[in-house]
């Protein structure tokens, strides 16, 4: 008989009904995972429990207010139905790009109902997450809730517990692949509904990979998304995370991402925030062998009500590591940007070198940025930099492109361009670095409905 | 082509300019000279249209018009030019987008079609060449870590690219070394046709040695104190500023 938990427990009550869908669905959910999987969502649930949904006296989420989505009653969504995976099928038909080795998730989840894991050259898998688990259950054991570990986010847990898909990506030693890989993340559905998704990265050593991420709303009901990615970077390998979100306003993106990478190992994540009503990147960076370095980056660009956080941490485990944040946003409206920016040093982690760099630009009097950085260094040896400005467009830029002919509209696009360009120029991928331009441009020009040139051609 | 009429200017509530009158004419060169503070970049900058000070009095008048009523942009359509005394550095922003982009803005504003990728890249090189700018700087962002000469060759780049009827350089010649003085001053001089003109501003007598100037005017604490042919220039580089300065407080006392 469960017992009935009282202490320490810091829940609401919108935190008690997301106890109660557990207990609801826990039979269903578990019913198309691996027992590894389910063996995690007993200790996630009760872990969820302590913390509860994160409430404004939470540090890391002081400033954004997660209670319009998790109060709002959402249809629940566990496993999308028949009728789900027929309409994601004909998304998949329309995938005609070459440029990326894509997949179609409706929802987060994989919805083919054949072809549900599949073979890339230098021997790359790609699929399902709970497919996989037939086939690469050692792989799945050795990495699969290792990387969330000791996380004091409600909100990872409650995905550990509740999530029931997602995808799963397996780099063998020395894979290279050339083209990067594409998934697609459509949202889409007649009811509002929530959402949670849980992937895994594994890149075993000496591999190269480039991994984007889109999401995109496609029909206008209220949605909310709390995903969960893991991902293992092997010894001298190199991986890029890109996450294009493109999102409409009453919808709410919340992802945690985790990078756990070994000796000697590149890692970049982006986060390209082009659209959406509330959005919440979480960005974990463990440093876990000597010489590893990551680039953290992100770009948002807000309007209306729309509110964008950003929340990294990096973790120097190792000495000789080096880590480096660039976030960028401009910020027009009402809309609000936070930005939080942890770096961590352990006692023995000599020879570090963390940076970290937050710029803002806010084009109205009513737009708001909360900017924190947050270094602890427990090592004596170490290079550490942070800095934060937050302004307006640069008078004297824009006066200068007007005296040549460029009109005060024109000026003032050309150098918020310029401005998110600094970020998008880390994208190591050419084509992929041009149609983010490209896509930032239509944004700042509000001429974005859907992603440019995005292998699939929505609606 | 300009008629400058008493303009009287200020910056936050200070009196910078304090009656101006000039007139030039299609074809001819001034220079302007003075000491420092005497109102010589903010009058600049206000016939290029910055926003920053106000017009308390006066007219300016371009090829007929009524230039304190345009906008900056609508100035350099219509043929003014302003090279900067400290250009921008722009970071993120391409040589190449932000010349494409003025060039392009100059054609509509002519009714001209935008030029082709091609004949634009074509036209990059032949002004490239002809102001002797590092072909590599045109591939970087504006001004973004040049050197200080390159800056100002830059200006002079973009002088040619856009061909304007009237350019205005503000101590253009200033931080260049004698090498970079003579390929800015030739490239003023290759642009130069018998209908346009240039007001450039100075400190310094070297470059005029290489931009010969029609007019030298002088301007003291936001007025005009002399005028006179190049030779003031040479007297100027002489005696120094002080007997104009002793002059003109001499004038005003007499006043």
């Amino acid at each position: 008989m469960p017992k009935k938990i009282t202490v320490m427990s810091n829940h609401s009550e919108r935190s008690d009904k997301y106890i109660d869908i557990y207990r609801e669905n826990i039979e269903r959910i578990s019913f198309s995972s691996s027992p590894y999987i389910n063996s995690f969502r007993e200790k996630a649930i009760a872990e969820f429990i302590k913390l509860g949904i994160p409430a404004k006296n939470n540090e890391s989420y002081r400033y954004t207010n997660l209670d319009p989505f998790f109060k709002h009653e959402f249809k629940n969504y566990f496993m999308p139905g028949k009728q789900d995976f027929i309409r994601a099928e004909k998304f998949r038909c329309d995938v005609t790009d070459l440029d990326a080795h894509g997949i179609v998730l409706l929802n987060g989840f994989y919805p083919t109902i054949n072809d549900k894991i599949r073979q890339l050259p230098g021997g790359v898998w790609i699929g399902s997450l709970n497919e996989a688990s037939k086939i690469f259950d050692s792989h799945i054991e050795k990495h699969y809730g290792k990387y969330v570990n000791g996380n004091s986010d409600g909100l990872v847990h409650l995905n550990t517990a509740l999530a029931s898909g997602g995808v799963f990506i397996y780099v063998p030693a020395g894979a290279v692949l050339k083209k990067p890989v594409q998934i697609i993340n459509l949202v889409e559905s007649d009811e509002d509904i929530f959402n949670q998704h849980r992937n895994l990265v594994i890149v075993e050593k000496n591999a190269d990979i480039t991994l984007i991420i889109c999401d995109h709303t496609l029909s206008p009901q209220k949605f909310l998304t709390n995903a969960v990615t893991e991902i293992y970077v092997g010894e001298n390998s190199h991986f890029d995370i890109i996450r294009v979100q493109n999102e409409h306003n009453n919808a709410a993106k919340i992802t945690h991402t985790f990078i756990h990478q070994e000796q000697n190992s590149h890692a970049s994540s982006n986060n390209i925030t082009l659209h959406g009503g509330l959005v919440r990147n979480s960005t974990h960076h463990y440093l876990g062998g000597e010489g590893a370095e990551c680039f953290s980056y992100g770009l948002y660009l807000a309007d209306k009500f729309q509110h964008v956080d950003n929340f990294v941490n990096v973790n120097h485990a190792y000495p000789n590591c080096t880590s480096n944040q660039l976030f960028k946003g401009v910020l027009d409206d009402m809309s609000t940007g936070v930005f939080n920016g942890r770096i961590y040093v352990n006692k023995g982690a000599q020879g570090t070198s963390a940076y970290q760099k937050n710029n803002n630009i806010l084009l109205t009097d009513d737009a708001k940025m909360y900017t924190k950085p947050q270094l602890e260094i427990y090592a004596d040896d170490v290079k550490c930099s942070h800095g934060a400005t937050v302004g307006q467009l640069d008078n004297n830029a824009l006066f200068y492109l007007q005296s040549r002919g460029i009109s005060k509209h024109e000026a003032r696009l050309m150098l918020m361009y310029g401005f998110a360009h600094e970020v998008i120029q880390n994208i190591r991928v050419e084509p992929l670095r041009e149609r983010m331009d490209n896509l930032v441009m239509q944004r700042l020009k509000g001429e974005l409905s859907r992603c440019a040139s995005c292998m699939v051609k929505c609606g | 082509m300009l008629t400058i009429n008493n303009l009287k200017a200020a910056i936050n509530g200070k009196v910078i300019l304090k009656g101006i009158s000039l007139e030039v004419k299609a074809g001819e060169i001034h220079a302007l000279m003075g000491p420092n503070g005497s109102g010589k970049s903010t009058l600049a900058a206000i016939l290029a249209g910055r926003e920053f000070a106000e017009v308390l009095e006066g007219t300016v008048t371009y090829m007929g018009k009524n230039l304190l009523e345009m906008p900056a942009e609508e100035r350099s359509r219509e043929g003014i030019f302003l090279g900067f005394q400290y250009p921008i550095e722009i970071p993120g922003v391409s040589m190449v987008n932000f010349m494409k982009s003025a060039v392009n803005e100059h054609r509509k504003y002519k009714g001209l079609e935008p030029l082709s990728a091609s004949d634009f890249l074509k036209l990059m090189r032949e002004k490239k060449e002809l102001v002797e700018i590092d072909s590599k700087l045109a591939n970087r962002s504006v001004n973004e870590g040049f050197s200080g000469g390159e800056k100002k060759k830059n200006e002079i780049f973009q002088m040619a690219m856009l061909e304007p009827k009237l350019a205005i350089l503000d101590e253009t010649d200033s931080g260049l070394d004698i090498d970079a003085l003579r390929i800015v001053a030739n490239g003023v001089n290759k642009l130069r046709r018998p209908d346009t003109s240039a007001i450039v501003i100075t400190h310094y007598q070297r470059l005029l040695d290489y931009i010969i100037p029609d007019v030298v005017h002088v301007l003291y604490d936001g007025r005009i104190v002399k005028t006179a042919g190049r030779e003031l220039a040479i007297e100027l580089e002489e005696k120094g500023y002080d007997w104009i300065k002793r002059d003109a407080e001499k004038n005003n006392s007499d006043e």
